[in-house]
């Protein structure tokens, strides 16, 4: 029997004519992608292509102008604040910068979200979430740091446990490779992939990184000049002879090369 | 495309965009500030940082200005032989006016720009968004809870500053006059009533309010990095300065005008 392919099971997250413009620069021109469930596709682009703009309307950060968004079957921009806070629960959303409360240690920022939506907790309870996410992503003993005294890739960890708490069922992550090293890029790589087998979670990976795009998704979509230029495998995506995919392809291999 | 032109001027249209700015953001806290959940923790932990923590500059600042304002009024009362009155005239000025302008004035110094810094650093690194998209609703957390300290710690304040500015001066008047605690106080609080420090007090709140309401929306509405947290913070205090002279002389003008002048 052959494993059941993605692209078969249910769709998590539909986007469709996705428009959005900041004044009079068009960042999104009609943007269509579906994700399923348990897979992780990857968003690849140049800088400023609308790659976190994307991801930020998926969870009701930012309004689009035109086109509709579903997410686990809700249409994110009709909902009520409560059903947007609901649905938002149920995805995580791993930033760029991680994003860590810096007032507060690893311990209170993982366990900030949990008590803040899970009425009735208790201390005992909470504390068990708080180790079980921070062995998730391999820093149980990091439980008294503050952010100021973790490293980059340690803070993109911690970052993703203050996601995982909540046991989202879809993953999006802005860009998680940016600013590491290469074999911290390559564990946090790792930590992508753990997080869908563990947790079963569709994931979106917004990225520029081709190492990373390559390990982590199975399915790759290239947005450029605010299109869906191609969407499939990386070894597909890259087949293509459009001057701007091989180009986005030459400067991460110099990239590459050079370092 | 080019450019959309200005309905007006751009400076007059950008700050017609930061008036209603403004104005969405107070109508937003009132819709807020009744509205469950409470985060009594939060805001009982944000009145200490307010209250508590101001308390060593409020003293200073406060017995100071008692002793210097004592000090230097004394001449023109030894001139009518009149310095008995000096335990009248220093508490009239310290509860009517010098202790609400002086504590409302350290506190948008000193809280102004630590909440416009707190909440504009929080902006900037995306802080406020994860708050977001975890479900928790960050105006509520952060601005409700801080604008709420402010509006209650301020009046404490001021009403501690009085004291404060009261003990500098009967120190001072003890000194020079050997005038007894006794009479110092009699003659201090006959020459004041309720309306003086209610007025005071409610002066306050106001200035309290302003204070938290102008920092939070700074840092809130913080852009441009590194940058734009320091606009926020001098912002925060340099506005809230401005609004508290302005509304100081609309309060008085009111309390003239319910005592009948």
């Amino acid at each position: 029997m052959t494993p059941e392919q993605p692209s078969q099971r249910p769709t998590v997250i539909s986007i469709r004519g996705l428009k959005k413009a900041f004044g009079e620069r068009e960042i999104l021109r009609g943007v269509d992608l579906d994700v399923h469930e348990a897979e992780n596709v990857v968003v690849l682009g140049r800088s400023g292509t609308g790659k976190s703009v994307l991801i930020k309307i998926l969870v009701g950060l930012l309004r689009p102008d035109a086109g509709e968004v579903v997410v686990l079957g809700q249409k994110v921009h009709q909902l009520s604040p409560k059903d947007l806070d609901a649905l938002r629960r149920r995805v995580g959303f791993s930033f760029q910068s991680s994003a860590l409360y810096d007032s507060m240690n690893v311990s209170e920022n993982l366990s900030f979200p949990l008590t803040m939506n899970t009425k009735g907790l208790g201390a005992g309870e909470v504390r068990e979430r708080v180790e079980d996410a921070l062995e998730a992503v391999g820093l149980a003993g990091s439980r008294k740091q503050m952010p100021s005294e973790l490293s980059g890739g340690q803070r993109k960890r911690i970052g993703i446990a203050r996601t995982l708490i909540l046991r989202p069922e879809i993953m999006l992550y802005d860009e998680p490779t940016a600013g590491l090293d290469p074999v911290t890029s390559s564990e946090i790589n790792d930590l992508i992939l753990q997080v869908q087998q563990n947790y079963h979670t569709a994931s979106i990976i917004i990225t520029h990184d081709l190492a990373c795009a390559k390990s982590t998704g199975q399915r790759v979509a290239m947005l450029l000049d605010g299109e869906m230029l191609r969407v499939g495998s990386f070894a597909h995506v890259f087949e293509s002879t459009d001057p701007r995919i091989s180009a986005f392809y030459a400067y991460n291999f110099m990239q590459s090369e050079q370092t | 495309m080019p450019p959309r032109p200005a309905v007006i001027t751009p400076g007059i249209d950008a700050f017609a965009i930061s008036v209603h700015g403004g104005v969405m953001f107070l109508r937003r806290f009132f819709a807020e500030v009744l509205r469950p959940p409470y985060h009594f923790r939060e805001m009982i932990k944000q009145c200490y940082e307010v209250g508590y923590k101001s308390l060593p500059l409020v003293t200073v600042t406060g017995f100071i200005t008692g002793i210097v304002f004592t000090k230097q009024s004394r001449p023109s009362l030894a001139a009518f032989g009149a310095t008995s009155w000096l335990p009248s005239l220093i508490t009239i000025a310290l509860v009517g006016s010098l202790a609400p302008l002086i504590t409302s004035l350290i506190c948008a110094g000193k809280l102004g720009s630590s909440i416009g810094a707190e909440l504009g650093s929080m902006k900037v690194t995306e802080q406020i968004e994860a708050m977001e998209v975890s479900a928790i609703n960050p105006f509520k957390y952060l601005v409700v809870t801080r604008t709420v300290a402010t509006t209650l710690m301020v009046p404490a304040l001021m009403l501690y500053c009085c004291f404060i500015g009261l003990v500098g001066s009967y120190l001072n008047v003890h000194g020079s006059e050997a005038t007894s605690l006794a009479a110092f106080v009699k003659g201090g609080f006959s020459s004041i009533g309720f309306l003086d420090v209610g007025s005071s007090v409610a002066k306050c709140f106001v200035f309290g309010f302003t204070i938290g309401i102008i920092a939070c929306y700074q840092g809130f509405n913080a852009t441009s990095g590194t940058q734009g947290v320091g606009k926020a913070a001098n912002r925060s205090v340099v506005l809230s300065m401005f609004v508290i002279f302005i509304e100081e002389v609309l309060i008085v003008q009111i309390t003239l005008w319910m005592r009948g002048f």
